[in-house]
Order: structure tokens, then sequence, then C-alpha cells
């Protein structure tokens, strides 16, 4: 079930011309999102994008190999940290 | 003896169901690999001869990706998303299931034999 070809990867829209703006003045800011459905492109890599996880943003620096994942891959919604009063055998499924 | 990509020799079997024994090809792909090579998939491999053998090492390696290759890309893609860290990375680490499985029961391929918890109490609401 992936995305028509024909519409090209999603980003939102304000998302994309905050970075565009800072590659054009070359300024380095942290950006707070709630877009986790936008796709990162290759005008991203080098930012700081703090990425909505429901409860706060999570910062992420955007590297070469993230490029095509979504933001939301990056910020994860669910904390796991193990069972109460499992002495043995705990181990957390999720961080 | 049929040595095709490597260390695979299978015998005594149609070539199509030989092919499959090497990693990387399957049914599809061997059907596929003798329509090119032009070799009937009911033949045995003993029966093979030597030039048939070579036409099948030859298009297997120009034009597959099969046993330690094709190993070593699924382990670099996997090397990938545990170092950038996104979820499917994540769910890597953690040795649990990757594509959304549930993971309340079942998932036992990726977690393991059960590790049963003392005094966990079967649900009850």
């Amino acid at each position: 079930m992936s995305r028509s070809l024909k519409k090209g990867p999603y980003v939102n829209p304000k998302l994309l011309k905050k970075i565009e703006e800072m590659n054009r003045t070359g300024e380095r800011k942290v950006i707070k999102t709630w877009s986790r459905a936008s796709t990162i492109f290759p005008q991203f890599v080098g930012h700081t994008i703090a990425i909505h996880d429901g409860r706060r943003h999570v910062p992420i620096y955007i590297t070469e190999n993230m490029v095509g994942h979504k933001l939301g891959e990056f910020a994860p919604t669910r904390y796991f940290r193990g069972h109460i009063k499992s002495e043995k055998g705990s181990r957390a499924r999720r961080r | 003896m049929a040595r095709i990509a490597g260390v695979d020799i299978p015998r005594d079997k149609r070539v199509v169901i030989a092919l499959t024994y090497i990693y990387g090809i399957g049914r599809s792909t061997a059907e596929k690999v003798l329509a090119a090579t032009q070799i009937d998939p009911n033949k045995r491999v003993k029966d093979l001869d030597d030039n048939e053998v070579v036409r099948l090492r030859e298009y297997i390696d120009r034009n597959l990706r099969v046993e330690g290759d094709l190993r070593r890309e699924v382990s670099m893609n996997i090397k990938r998303l545990i170092e950038i860290g996104c979820y499917r990375g994540i769910r890597h680490r953690r040795g649990l299931p990757v594509r959304g499985q549930r993971t309340r029961t079942n998932a036992r391929t990726r977690k393991g034999p059960k590790k049963t918890v003392p005094g966990k109490k079967r649900a009850r609401k």
C-alpha cells in the first residue's frame, strides 16, 4: 500500500519552506514539528528537527541515511521500561 | 557434481528444484533462470551436460545476487536501520517483530523460547 508515485513523497509544505529558508541563510536551529508523516528530504540533512512524540518534541539530527524515511519513525510514541515486579526475565521491550 | 554459485551441489533432483537450494533463488527465480538459459526444467541435475552447467553458472553470476552477497546485503540493510535509530531499527535491536505484528501473544520466532514470568496472573478483566 505505497503512495502513488504521481503525487511524489509527502512533506508538510510549511516544514519544507522553513528548511529551505534555513538552507538559504545558512542558519542552523532546531525546528519543532508535529508533522510525523513528512518524508525526510535530502534538504533536511544536517538539520536538527524536534519531532513531536505526543508529549514532547524529540530532537533528532538528520543524517544522510535517514533520507526517504518518515520523521515519525525516529520519535517513538510508546515508552516501555519493563514490567513492574517481575524480578527475573524482565526484559525491556521498548525504549 | 554440479557446483553453481559457490558451494551448492544439489543433485538427483529436477533442475528447477535443485536451483532453489541456492540462497536467493526460489521457485519463480529458478523458472526464470531456466527459461533464460533454455534448459528443460524437468531435466535432472546429473543429466546436465557441461555446457548447460556453465550457462547456468554464468547466468546466475551475471544477473543474480545470491548466497554471501545477498546475505551481506540483507544484514547491511538491517544494520543501517539499527544505526539510524528508526522504529524498525529499534525493533531489530530489541529482537521484536518489525512489521507491526502483535506481541501480547505469539511472536515466538523473534522473541525466542517462552520466558515464564513468576506470579503473572492470567488476564481476568
